[in-house]
């Protein structure tokens, strides 16, 4: 093989694994709805919030400064979606119990009969720490409208029981208030791959 | 003659056969659907419950020494608190008030079949005396 031909074929090999190595490294894509701001488009974030958790601290997106987040919405009173909920969240808080970059949120859409000390019980029982997992109430509306925002869909149905219907998706959230993954709460398949989403975006922070 | 009475005592026998050996495949299926459509949403499918939020049903203690007992819980809910395998929970329990007692008896055959083996058999006469005896108006 003549001395150009090898330089070639080493070039093609190198390009080649450079973008092996590369395409493997897939960052989760932003599922946040895009937006136009001042002209440059950019990604919807969640809102500002004003919340209380089960410690009767107040929660804002301050709390979680630097933290990515994983989001759903219950009440303590549900017969029906909730506990399975409740199990796949403790699953994910379990699995990235030291790992401190990791926070969970759990809004009552119920803050009627949720107060701060039902919450707190609720906590308890379940068996987890209100440094990691805040479990929220605070006014109704506000609980209500952001739900949409983090991709879950809250209604008041007399129909059904308790009253208040409610979807079971679980959302992660980055460091910049955009969702990048979410997934059914009621599927642990679904909830593994989650798990999966969440390890990757670890990774992406860690790669920077 | 004799073909015919052969006949039909061979398709007797072939359904009994197989009425018998699907009835054993699925023990109480009625009262598993039962459980799966009113029970499993909190006590899980396997009957694990829910850290310290729903007590289990499988290996329970209270459960075992509470039977008859469980079916007035499933008709009324419960309220308070209650210590299972020595840990308290006070999560109240709904009502449902529309299982009719033949659906009861069915929920708790399946729990004892599902997860203990040696719980006797649930009598309908039994369940229906004791929830008569904790009727709610």
């Amino acid at each position: 093989m003549s001395r150009n031909h090898l330089k070639q074929l080493s070039f093609l090999l190198l390009f080649y694994a450079g973008a092996f190595a590369c395409g493997n490294k897939k960052t989760l894509p932003i599922l946040s709805k895009p937006t136009i701001e001042n002209g440059v488009s950019s990604y919807e974030k969640i809102p500002d919030f004003q919340f209380i958790n089960q410690d009767s601290q107040r929660i804002t997106p301050a709390t979680f400064a630097n933290k990515i987040y994983v989001v759903d919405f219950f009440f303590t009173s549900c017969p029906t979606i909730c506990p399975t909920l409740a199990k796949e969240m403790k699953r994910i808080y379990k699995h990235f119990e030291e790992e401190d970059k990791v926070n969970l949120l759990s809004h009552t859409i119920d803050p009627k009969r949720d107060s701060v000390g039902r919450l707190a019980v609720y906590a308890q029982n379940l068996e987890v720490s209100s440094d990691k997992w805040h479990f929220v109430t605070g006014d109704k509306r506000e609980l209500f409208d952001i739900a949409e925002h983090y991709f879950n869909i809250v209604i008041e149905d007399a129909s059904v029981p308790e009253g208040l219907d409610h979807s079971g998706r679980i959302v992660l959230v980055d460091t910049q208030g955009h969702i990048r993954a979410f997934c059914n709460g009621t599927k642990p398949e679904e909830v593994d791959r989650f798990i999966n989403d969440i390890e990757r975006l670890l990774q992406e922070y860690e790669d920077l | 003659m004799n073909v015919k009475y052969g006949l039909v005592l061979g398709t007797f026998a072939l359904f009994c056969f197989a009425f018998i050996y699907s009835c054993k495949d699925t023990p109480f299926q009625q009262g598993k659907i039962l459980y799966e459509n009113f029970c499993a949403n909190c006590h899980m499918e396997d009957g694990s419950g829910l850290e310290g939020l729903i007590p289990p049903l499988a290996g329970a203690d209270y459960y075992r020494q509470n039977i008859l007992e469980s079916a007035c819980l499933i008709r009324n809910g419960m309220e308070g608190k209650v210590v299972v395998n020595g840990r308290t929970y006070e999560q109240p329990m709904p009502n449902n008030d529309q299982l009719t007692e033949f659906e009861i008896t069915n929920i708790l055959n399946y729990i004892n079949n599902a997860w203990y083996d040696d719980l006797p058999y649930v009598k309908l006469e039994d369940v229906r005396n004791t929830l008569n005896a904790c009727k709610v108006d």
